[in-house]
């Protein structure tokens, strides 16, 4: 069936508004799961899952500074009861006198379920004594003095004991009543937001509410500065970046390609018609992104800025070529080497979609489907609606000029094979020094963000959770029974001094039988005054002033077994949902573990914990080497996609000599850039490597050109100009990239942009002589 | 007439040692000089609910002008550090550490004693209204809250002494318990 031009373009323009559709449902994200693998294992899942819903990814950071400490001080009050108004912030802190005294309240109320020192013994005559003597050789120090009203009714000491296993032990340093830097310069505050972390959205709003209400309580004085850190205020400022960077590289790779092709096509009409491929393209890559990922990256659209000077080159070819020969001649002289060479960028970005990096899987299958498409369109909708006439430039002297100076190029051969070699041997004595060892080095959060939040997560003793035991269970009781048992063992290591401590969930919210077997072990109270009678002879207490101890044993008797409700409005409560996890495959506990002054030792402690059921997690461990999985991965993709495109290439042209003649000049090219990059300064990460297959896959379009005119009708200056000008656009849309802050688009852009244009030069320089005449 | 004179007589002999005497800027000259030392405690707590004085026992070492430490020896070992806004406080394998805003029953021990040791005036005065009695040899200052938040906890702080040596402290709270510290310099440092 012949399509008429004005069907085949509502054909197009109803496709397009599908896809325009799809792109309007679909969701956008900026944040970190771009980073987080797609196929975790245990312990990574665990990372993924505090990142995304951790309390920890909840946590944003607050400095104040300006004027003198009263004044903070006065800021810092006044900020937290604006924010506490409100149902943005789970918990606003800052050290204020009184804050704590919610929790100290339901520890007291709660001691006799809480207190891990409860049993038989602790009530017997003896456990008594002992416990009462203690609790009174306590209050010669200072910390007893604080307790002393409380003898009476907790001469166990109960709520001490509970008070001993709270927090770290360490407060940040205070100034006029309140957090402080730990130079007393700044106050400061720790808030918890109510939305996830990964609620970018979310974390927005609360970092907006935060700055409104400061501006509100400093009345705008210009003295007074707030300083904000934590991974929501990344996550924000990493999607401000992608989305002012998204449009500001699309703008300019599109206005220098526009202008390169006006001055090529001298013709609005035709530079309309030759953008219509890369429009499809680039919306066909969203829709296909959108429709198999679900979420698309903000990285991934950035990607387009590449994807344009790409996808441009086939209108390119078309209208260069075909102007002189006509379409039917085009398709069956040049749409074969444009085809191969759209099939060798295809397989380059098609290994990519094997990635486990979700981020990396995402840009091949958006530069895949915008290649293709961009291809097809060229090749089938393009003719239709541009029938025959072509007002365009002549290239021709254009053409002519590069001929004679590619005749002139090969004298260049052995100084570039020299520089190559230089490049090579200077890879190999620096191979170590190549590589960024880094998993932010792919992150875009800027050195300066990063900065403040050390800062400021020093000054507040912030934690960094960076180990963690994590143990499951198929119920809060399971899970929360498996969190005391392992506890256990934990309690041996604090003995032994291998860890300065660690906190559970268990510790606030025990479970139903620790629970239930505490109060169990709890005597009536006319049991209790006789032993105490007994216990208390010698003692400088005597017994008939412990009325409101039995007072609260008889109630503690009857008291109905905690639930998570029950710590509502309490920091406990907080902590308990930070650490105590529902999720798709039932509950987890999670017990971060405190070092001592050298870090924990993972074999040491994940002997301990062996046969518990119990997993040991180092956080940064786990980082560090999903960034190895994934270098490992991409050096494997990269190889694969090499051997894809070897493979491919050399299946359609049946011949060794033309396969190393197209490839050479693309090694050549990857192993000068590489060099010159480092040379630069740059270190490389897995993108750089991806980089390097992407020169491979896209240059070999142009050096396909090359093998084409060798072989059978000589290169005429026309096709010879188009290659210069698809290559220059390439070039540009690559190169743009180069400019982004996001360093994964910028590796891609840094290698590619100048890798491009280098196989061409280095096609052209090895091209047999008088091939292009 | 020789009334007036004896009158006379005797003011003068009241106010001639009197402008002689020592007074509180000397004192805290003198405590400002003292750099640091160790001494030997004694502290007895009586506390209403007990029967008997609760007694600690144990060393002391101060280092001009924020840094002290206190070693409780006796009944349970302790160590308690007081550097510039942190306590920390360390027993039975654990160690607490308290800045002082929080407390503010803590902070007004602290500033009683930091003042004293490192003689700085303006810092007793601002939360004690400070009379001196005695020699320059056998010193008492008495310390009246005037904030009262402190004196909610603490009536009366007395602080006695020879020269620039602290010998003894001594707090009078609210409920009526008080705490005697006595001190005994171990000299030859």
């Amino acid at each position: 069936m012949r399509l008429s031009g004005a069907r085949v373009f509502l054909l197009w323009l109803l496709a397009m508004l599908v896809g325009a559709a799809i792109v309007w449902q679909s969701r956008f994200s900026a944040d970190m799961s771009f980073f987080l693998p797609a196929r975790p294992t245990a312990e990574q899942q665990v990372l993924v899952d505090q990142l995304k819903e951790g309390a920890v990814a909840r946590l944003l950071m607050i400095a104040i500074a300006g004027g003198d400490a009263e004044q903070r001080a006065a800021l810092s009050r006044d900020l937290r009861r604006r924010l506490v108004a409100g149902p943005d912030f789970l918990s606003i802190q800052n050290g204020e006198a009184g804050s704590q005294d919610a929790d100290r309240d339901f520890l007291l109320r709660h001691r006799y379920l809480l207190s891990p020192a409860i049993s038989p013994e602790r009530f017997t005559v003896d456990g008594l004594r002992a416990a009462i003597g203690d609790s009174i050789d306590r209050l010669a120090s200072p910390v007893g003095m604080m307790l002393k009203n409380l003898l009476p009714r907790d001469p166990t000491g109960e709520l001490v004991a509970l008070l001993g296993t709270l927090g770290g032990g360490n407060e940040p340093a205070s100034r006029a009543g309140v957090w402080a830097s730990r130079d007393g310069e700044r106050a400061m505050l720790l808030v918890q937001t109510a939305v996830l972390g990964s609620d970018t959205d979310g974390q927005q709003a609360a970092i907006e509410r935060i700055r409104r209400e400061f501006a509100a309580s400093s009345g705008g004085d210009p003295a007074f500065t707030l300083q904000l850190s934590g991974p929501g205020l990344f996550a924000v400022n990493s999607r401000a970046i992608i989305v002012s960077e998204v449009t500001r590289l699309s703008l300019i790779s599109a206005c220098a390609i526009i202008a390169v092709l006006l001055f090529v096509y001298r013709s609005p009409r035709l530079l309309g018609l030759g953008l219509l491929p890369v429009v499809s393209g680039a919306l066909a890559g969203i829709v296909a992104v959108s429709l198999a990922f679900g979420t698309v990256f903000g990285i991934t659209v950035g990607f387009g800025a590449a994807l344009i000077g790409e996808s441009v080159d086939y209108a390119i070819y078309y209208f260069v070529q075909s102007g002189r020969s006509g379409v039917d001649a085009w398709r069956q002289r040049f749409w074969p080497t444009v085809r191969l060479g759209v099939l060798t960028s295809v397989v380059g970005f098609g290994v990519l979609l094997f990635s486990g990096f979700p981020g990396l899987a995402q840009l091949g299958l958006y530069a895949l489907t915008g290649v293709v498409t961009a291809a097809l369109v060229t090749r089938f909708v393009l003719p239709k609606l541009s029938a025959d006439e072509y007002p365009m430039r002549d290239l021709r002297p254009l053409g002519v000029r590069l001929q004679a100076v590619i005749e002139r190029l090969h004298v260049l051969r052995w100084p570039v094979i020299l520089l190559a070699l230089a490049a090579a041997a200077l890879l190999i004595s620096e191979r170590g020094a190549l590589w960024n060892p880094s998993l932010s080095a792919l992150s875009p959060v800027s050195a300066a963000d990063s900065d403040v939040d050390m800062a400021l997560r020093a000054d507040l003793g912030a934690p960094d959770s960076r180990y963690l035991v994590l143990v499951n269970g198929i119920d809060q009781e399971s899970t929360l029974q498996a969190a005391e048992a392992v506890g256990r063992h934990l309690d041996g290591l604090v003995a032994a001094g291998q860890i300065a401590g660690y906190d559970s969930p268990a510790r606030f919210l025990p479970s139903q039988s620790s629970q239930s077997a505490r109060q169990a072990y709890l005597p009536e109270a006319d049991e209790v005054r006789q032993r105490l009678a007994e216990a208390l002879q010698d003692s400088p207490l005597a017994a008939s002033k412990l009325e409101p101890f039995l007072a609260d044993l008889a109630v503690a008797r009857q008291q109905a077994p905690l639930s998570r409700a029950d710590l509502d409005g309490t920091h406990l409560g907080l902590a308990v949902d930070a650490l105590l996890l529902h999720g798709r495959q039932g509950w987890s506990a999670l017990l971060p573990l405190r070092p001592t002054a050298s870090d924990i030792e993972a074999g040491q402690l994940r002997q301990a914990l062996a046969g518990s059921g119990a997993l040991f997690i180092d956080m940064k461990t786990e980082f560090n080497q999903l960034y190895n999985d994934y270098l490992q991965e991409a050096m494997l993709l990269s190889l694969s996609g090499l051997g894809a495109v070897l493979v491919l290439l050399g299946a359609t042209l049946r011949s060794p000599r033309r396969l190393a003649a197209v490839m050479l000049p693309l090694l050549l090219a990857v192993i000068i850039v590489i060099a010159g990059l480092y040379l630069a300064g740059e270190r490389l990460h897995l993108l750089h490597l991806i980089g390097m297959l992407l020169i491979v896959a896209v240059g070999s379009n142009y050096a396909l050109f090359f093998d084409r005119a060798e072989e059978n009708h000589g290169l005429d200056p026309e096709t010879l100009a188009s290659m210069l000008i698809a290559t220059v656009t390439t070039s540009i849309g690559f190169g743009t990239l180069a400019l982004s802050e996001v360093p994964i688009l910028h590796a891609v852009g840094v290698t590619v942009g100048p890798g491009a244009f280098l196989a061409l030069l280095l096609a052209a320089i090895f091209v047999p002589r008088g091939t292009v005449r | 007439m020789n009334k007036q004179i004896l009158f006379g007589l005797l003011l003068a002999a009241l106010t001639l040692p009197a402008s002689a005497a020592f007074d509180i800027g000397q004192l805290m000259t003198g405590l400002a000089a003292h750099k640091g030392g160790r001494a030997k405690f004694v502290e007895k707590k009586y506390i209403s609910l007990l029967d008997k004085p609760v007694v600690a026992t144990g060393e002391m070492s101060y280092s001009a002008p924020d840094r002290l430490e206190k070693r409780t020896l006796t009944p349970k070992p302790e160590t308690l550090v007081l550097d510039k806004d942190k306590v920390s406080i360390e027993r039975e394998q654990q160690k607490l550490t308290i800045s002082l805003a929080n407390q503010p029953e803590a902070l007004a021990f602290v500033d009683s004693i930091r003042g004293t040791l490192s003689g700085n005036r303006a810092a007793l005065e601002k939360n004690y209204a400070l009379h001196l009695s005695g020699t320059e040899e056998k010193w008492v200052l008495t310390m009246l809250p005037s904030d009262q938040r402190i004196s909610a906890v603490i009536l009366r702080i007395v602080v006695t002494g020879s020269r620039n040596q602290v010998l003894g402290i001594e707090y009078l709270q609210a409920d009526g318990d008080r705490s005697v510290l006595t001190i005994e310099p171990i000299t030859g440092k």
